[in-house]
């Protein structure tokens, strides 16, 4: 199982260790520091490096490595999700996850991970409950704690650890009674030179915030279930009635979770919201080259598209870019060779478009690859696969909650060749 | 305000303030105080001097300064066992707290202070704990018989601790099973003879019960034990499945790799024919492709196994080939595995697709990435026959861009593909020349080399060419030295008139002015052939070469069906057994796929192979040696000593190749098949070995007919002594009144005595095992040899192994153990009584269809029928009938192997020609090539 964990940031300090059986010296973390040395870049380090007598996991958020260290056989996915989930917990307590207030928290940080993991076997992952056994630092509850002398560790038993729902605790109380889902969906797809997609797929996720008094049970349904034949569940679903009628029905754990996660892949359902007309050309002897996208809407249902972000990696022979857009703003970084062009609002009537020149490095034979072009958009108030939730339900409690549900679409890895 | 602060105390002295905050009769000082301790010993400080101090403020009411001194203690009591004697009183009555969070806190840190003091104290509080009324409590402590097992297991297995985890697994509260569940497997890694999990369909219930109201983590736990069981028959499998399917949605991507794990194995029972077994393929291809949508660590480990998934089930995934194309922020290592299983997943009716990715990729910025996708546009051309035009069409645009290693990548490809279809694309070879003067890696020079040597008598300038690389001859690396030496000597023997002063030019630099062992001895050998015999050099040199396979790179079949009983698990991620890795687990248990239900038994072993429900034996290789041998003979994966040697020849890589070109074709020029004496010294191939003389005396007697035992080939070397650290092994196969026998000799050439001698075999595609132990009497003095015949029976575990004759032999002694493969004739398995009825022949021969029969020609052979006829009866091939049509005489045979498996030929002899041709029948057509093989022998010899 888990043996230790090491947290290292960009410039290679180990900034915190934690042992859950023997201590491993920290000299082990010599073998991550050559791959990563080895690796270009942050994000290219291999999870899975072997060294002599142990194994080290490790997963790269917020620029920090969460490096774990195991001795034996153990399922690596179930390591990386455990750091996944200490990244998750951290957030959770301090609203970001970085060195600084890693450092600002480290004995909450030490109580927590000590609650997360005995002997290497997860004990408390889920918030809700470490939350009662260690409280979150908020600056209120620091200067009532050191005026009343009291402690911000729990010494109730978390009523949720052994329950039948242990994601819910109980006699939580609310004065105004409110659910609200989110049905997010992501769209990851590759389109190729001449516009059409070579593939495609959504992303979705449904997250809640629900704050509801008592053991709330609720059923979500939804107009179009067919669409999701491939879901991941929050374990607070009940699979069976899932399986017979389709239909969700839970009791929710307190505050925001993520209920379920599903996944559409047949090429038909996915609908492509933005096009990109491009004319990139590296002219082969002079040294300018011509350079011209134009963004437009495509299938939107009506919606109109915000937030669109279109960036490229050009190549190293690339010196500077001369560019004038329609409208937005548009960087180029002469460094990294990044172009980025923060479009904002696409306007169907006037498609905004970014032109100009492109000087090459003088000498150098015309760049053999493609820069590929990334997008993001957003598009409020539409599941772009075209789920609905139909109604929710709630039993087991007589007030009458507070029900808001919202759909967004935006772009995952979206990305042109050009 | 933030914890910070406490860092700041940096400055000398801080030490003894720290201690003096300590002993404070402030409660809040004292917390602040362990605060600062608790923080300097994260970052790595050593604080351990304040032991006492801390140790001290244990006493509390406050709970998170109880915490906070267990932290400390946790980390330094190893360094002061006997100070932390002291705190076991506190632990003590913490243990009989009312409160069952301090209960479980204090049997929690107990388990973390590994001093072995504290353990004798901690049973009585354990034994009371793992019993207690709160299920929180109970499961927390049995974690800690996992904790006290690694610091004193004997003490656990004395204070019987074991049973009452074991009770635990019926535990009514399903966290409480699945954390004993979690402390067995951990114990059990440790101890694998002890049969800790011993899983019933009773408590296999309770575990699927359980499985539904675990938290994730105790999910993962109990679908690892489950994975485990060997349902009793079809019908539990597909139950089993029916209640595991579901947690293929669950969140947790390692609970449905897991999930994927129980199912892939147990499928394996399933009967194909089975409705279900449809439904359930159909369901593992979402939850996989979910996985790749995950963050890039997830991603990489999920394609590790899913490269494993397609390779044995690739049905699967078949029509999911678009997920896996690469996007151009992946992470490389996600990159090049999305890569590597587009190659497995390529298809005639996806390939169009497929190249058009691959072409794009090659364009990509990522140099290894680049390389990788040409390489795979090449494996392509080679796995899908069809579309080998279209991936040639597609390298040669490639080469058009210049871009250096590109062109390289595209050459070498090229060389694997000129020699999957050999002369079938050969016009593209000018682009290939064109590009000559950019190559500056050995690997690509070594290629074009090859390309143009293969080539020579259609390139004009071939002399030229190779000229002006022999120009650079000593700053080229071995690899180019010795192809070109070659090329040249093909070039020479294609256009002898106007190379000759090139040959000798090249090969005076290789024998003369080389400091290469093998680039002389290759020297010298052409040298030799040519002067001798130009003829049989031509025949040697210019030989056909063996095609290339397709799939050159799968994992070996044993090898994968254990490493589908490990999805989801680090072995699975390095496609090696854990027993090849993981540190002291010299004991892990060898798992294996449970035999198939119902019909589709291997062709070859309808005797030997497990018919009833699963053998509870099966799991293991060796059923005699204990797990030691058992679990090493594993390892013989991982070693190069004892790789399958047949399967080596045709792998697609550059060294090999030189070889193909050169001395592949030098040994198998006289009949184009060339099959290697497996890990035969080079010796023995060139010049018949002595005891070939003596085996012709024999002979002669043979073919009278008054031998009793079948052809014996003479020794050859199996295992050479520099490869088992002195132990030299030579041996052969014989088979006398029924019998088969191993027959060895073991010399021993290192400088001290060898004994304890053992041997097992692995799985074998005729169930070949050893009858008796090795039985060595005295031990081995050094330079000497000892001759065994080691009797052999065929009642072993049965595999089908490629080739079908390979035999894989593990051999222990006191120094180490060592491994190698062997290839056993044939016919050491026909069977006595193989003598079929004239009737029975007819019928059969007429009932196996037309498509089964096998014609081969066995050459230089100047025996007549009735010499023949005797001479094979000898080796219980039996003449039924001879028929003299026009002057030919037809000779109708039969012979039966071990397993039952019947084998008809007919022999027709020419009394003017040497070549006889042989036409085999039978309903196992895999074994008529090795019977072939055994004619051969036995009428040569």
């Amino acid at each position: 199982m888990i043996h230790s964990l090491f947290l290292i940031n960009a410039s290679g300090d180990i900034f915190l260790e934690k042992h859950w059986k023997s201590v491993v010296s920290r000299s082990v973390c010599d073998y991550f520091f050559e791959a990563q040395e080895r690796a270009s870049e942050a994000e290219n380090v291999p999870p899975v490096i072997p060294t002599p007598h142990h194994y080290l996991l490790s997963v790269y958020r917020h620029k920090i490595f969460f490096v774990a260290v195991i001795q034996s056989e153990v399922p690596p996915l179930f390591v990386i999700e455990f750091l996944h989930r200490v990244v998750d917990t951290f957030q959770d307590y301090f609203g970001v996850c970085s060195e600084v207030i890693i450092k600002d928290n480290v004995v909450v940080v030490y109580e927590v991970l000590e609650e997360m993991l005995d002997n290497g076997f997860p004990l408390a992952t889920e918030s809700n409950i470490l939350k009662e056994l260690i409280k979150p630092p908020t600056i209120l509850r620091t200067v009532v704690n050191t005026i009343t002398g009291s402690t911000n560790v729990g010494d109730q038993l978390p009523t949720g650890q052994l329950s039948v729902v242990p994601w819910r605790r109980t006699g939580v109380k609310y004065t105004n009674n409110e659910a609200y889902f989110d049905v997010i969906e992501e769209i990851d797809a590759i389109i190729d030179k001449s516009g059409s997609t070579i593939t495609a797929e959504i992303q979705g996720v449904i997250d809640a915030c629900v704050k509801l008094t008592g053991m709330p049970d609720l059923t979500l349904s939804f107009m179009n279930p067919r669409l999701l034949d491939d879901v991941s569940f929050h374990p607070c679903v009940r699979f069976k009635r899932w399986e017979s009628e389709r239909i969700l029905s839970f009791i929710p754990p307190d505050g925001n979770f993520r209920l379920l996660s599903y996944h559409v892949s047949a090429q038909n359902l996915v609908a492509i919201p933005v096009y990109v007309k491009h004319n990139i050309s590296f002219r082969d002897s002079s040294s300018l080259g011509r350079f011209e996208i134009t963004v437009g809407p495509k299938q939107t249902m009506g919606k109109s598209v915000e937030g669109v972000m279109v960036t490229s990696q050009m190549p190293k022979s690339v010196l500077n870019m001369t560019l004038t857009p329609s409208q937005g703003t548009h960087v180029f970084d002469p460094v990294t060779k990044l172009l980025s062009w923060d479009v904002g609002k696409i306007n169907p009537q006037k498609l905004p478009s970014l032109k100009g020149n492109v000087s090459l490095q003088a000498g150098t034979s015309k760049p053999d690859e493609n820069p590929t072009i990334n997008l993001q958009f957003k598009i409020q108030q539409l599941a772009i696969s075209g789920l609905k939730v139909n109604r929710l339900d709630m039993y087991g409690e007589k007030y009458k909650p507070f029900k808001g549900i919202k759909y967004m679409t935006k772009a995952g890895k979206f990305q042109v060749r050009t | 305000m933030t914890d910070s602060k406490y860092f700041t105390t940096t400055k000398k002295g801080e030490i003894f303030e720290l201690k003096a905050e300590l002993n404070s009769d402030k409660k809040e000082k004292k917390k602040e105080a362990v605060k600062k301790v608790i923080a300097s010993m994260t970052v790595g400080k050593d604080v351990s001097a304040l032991f006492p101090d801390v140790v001290n403020c244990m006493q509390t009411d406050n709970l998170e300064l109880k915490k906070l001194v267990y932290l400390y203690l946790m980390n330094y009591a190893k360094s002061q066992p006997d100070m932390a004697i002291m705190a076991v009183n506190t632990f003590v009555k913490d243990c009989e707290d009312p409160n069952p969070l301090i209960r479980a806190l204090a049997v929690r840190t107990m388990g973390c202070i590994r001093v072995d003091k504290i353990t004798e104290y901690l049973c009585e509080p354990l034994r009371k704990c793992l019993k207690d009324e709160d299920p929180y409590v109970r499961k927390t402590a049995a974690v800690c018989v996992a904790k006290l097992h690694d610091i004193n297991a004997q003490l656990v297995e004395d204070q019987g601790f074991l049973d009452t985890l074991k009770d635990l697994i019926s535990d009514s509260n399903p966290m409480v099973v699945a954390n004993a569940v979690a402390a067995l497997s951990e114990i059990a890694e440790s101890h694998p003879s002890s049969n800790l999990l011993d899983l019933n369909p009773q408590s296999i219930n309770k575990l699927l019960t359980a499985l539904n109201e675990c938290t994730e983590w105790g999910q993962i736990f109990i679908l690892d034990c489950l994975a485990n069981y060997m349902p009793k028959d079809d019908r539990e499998a597909q139950s089993i499945c029916e209640r595991v399917t579901p947690r293929l949605s669950h969140a947790n991507s390692a609970v449905v790799l897991s999930a994927v794990k129980v199912l892939m194995k147990f499928m394996e029972m399933l009967s194909k024919d089975l409705d279900y077994y449809g439904t359930l393929l159909k369901k593992l291809a979402p939850p996989l492709v979910t996985l790749l949508s995950a963050e890039p660590e997830l991603q990489y480990v999920a394609l590790r196994n899913i490269n494993l998934i397609v390779q044995k089930r690739p049905e699967i995934l078949k029509h999911e080939m678009k997920v896996f194309f690469v996007k151009y922020n992946d992470p490389i290592y996600v990159k090049l595995e999305k890569l590597d299983i587009m190659i497995r997943l390529a298809s005639q009716a996806n390939i169009a697709q497929v190249l058009a990715e691959l072409k794009e990729y090659a364009t990509e910025v990522d140099v290894d990435f680049v390389r990788k996708a040409v390489r795979a546009i090449g494996r392509c051309a080679i796995k899908v026959e069809q579309s080998a035009e279209r991936c040639v069409s597609t390298l040669l645009d490639l080469i058009q861009t210049k871009v250096n290693y590109v062109v390289q990548e595209a050459i070498v490809v090229i060389k694997d593909i000129f020699r999957k279809y050999p002369n079938k694309y050969e016009s593209v070879i000018a682009t290939l020349c064109e590009n000559l003067d950019s190559l500056d890696e050995p690997e690509a020079r070594a290629a074009m080399i090859w390309i143009v040597g293969e080539y020579a008598e259609r390139i004009d300038n071939a002399d030229e060419l190779l000229e002006s690389f022999l120009e650079g001859f000593h700053d080229e690396s071995t690899q180019v030295q010795l192809q070109l030496l070659t090329a040249i000597v093909k070039l020479f023997l294609k256009k002898p008139t106007e190379t000759q002063e090139l040959v000798q030019q090249v090969l005076s630099l290789a024998t003369q002015e080389s400091d290469n062992p093998d680039l002389r001895d290759r020297g010298y050998i052409y040298w030799r052939l040519l002067s001798t015999d130009p003829v049989a050099a031509k025949e040697v040199v210019l030989a056909e070469k063996p095609l290339i396979s397709e799939e050159t790179d799968l994992i070996e079949p044993t090898l994968l069906d254990e490493l589908i009983c490990y999805i989801g698990t680090l072995a699975s991620v390095y496609h090696k057994p854990p027993s090849a890795f993981v540190e002291g687990s010299r004991g892990v248990m060898h798992k294996s796929l449970p035999p198939r239900m119902g019909s589709d038994e291997s062709p070859e072993s309808p005797d030997t192979a497990p018919s009833g429900g699963p053998a509870a034996d099966q799991p293991s290789v060796i059923p005699t040696q204990g797990d030691l041998l058992g679990d090493l003979l594993n390892l013989h994966l991982g070693t190069p000593v004892s790789a399958p040697p047949v399967a080596t020849p045709t792998v697609q890589m550059g060294a090999v190749d030189l070889l193909g070109g050169g001395l592949d074709a030098l040994m198998g020029g006289s009949d184009g098949i060339f099959v290697p004496a497996p890990n035969t010294a080079a010796p023995t191939n060139v010049g018949p070995p002595l005891g070939t003389g003596l085996g012709d005396l024999f002979d002669l007697t043979g073919g009278v007919g008054t031998l009793s035992g079948s052809y014996v080939a003479p020794k050859t070397v199996w295992l050479p002594a520099m490869k088992a650290k002195g132990l030299e092994i030579s041996g052969t196969f014989s088979r006398q009144v029924g019998s088969i026998s191993m027959d060895l000799v073991l010399t021993n050439k290192a400088l001290q005595v060898m004994s304890d001698f053992a041997i097992q075999f692995n799985r074998n595609s005729f169930g070949l095992a050893p009858a008796a132990p090795l039985q060595v009497h005295a031990p081995l003095a050094p330079n000497q040899s000892v001759e065994i015949s080691l009797p052999l029976n065929t009642v072993g575990s049965v595999m089908k192994m490629d080739p079908l004759n390979n035999l894989q032999v593990a051999v222990k002694n006191n120094i180490d153990v060592f491994y190698f493969s062997t290839l056993y004739p044939l016919h050491i398995l026909f069977v006595e009584d193989g003598k079929m009825e004239r009737q029975m022949f007819l019928a059969t021969w007429k009932d196996i269809p037309n498509e089964n029969e096998t014609q081969f020609q066995i050459k230089d052979c100047s025996l007549n029928a009735d010499a023949v006829s005797s001479k094979l009866q000898g080796s219980n091939i039996f003449t039924i009938a001879k028929r003299n049509v026009e002057g030919q005489d037809m000779l109708y045979q039969s012979l039966k192997l071990t397993n039952g498996i019947w084998v008809l030929a007919e022999l027709r002899i020419q009394p003017s020609n040497p070549s006889f041709t042989l036409s085999l029948k039978c309903r196992a057509p895999e074994v008529s090539q090795y019977v072939y093989q055994a004619y051969e022998t036995i009428l040569k010899n």
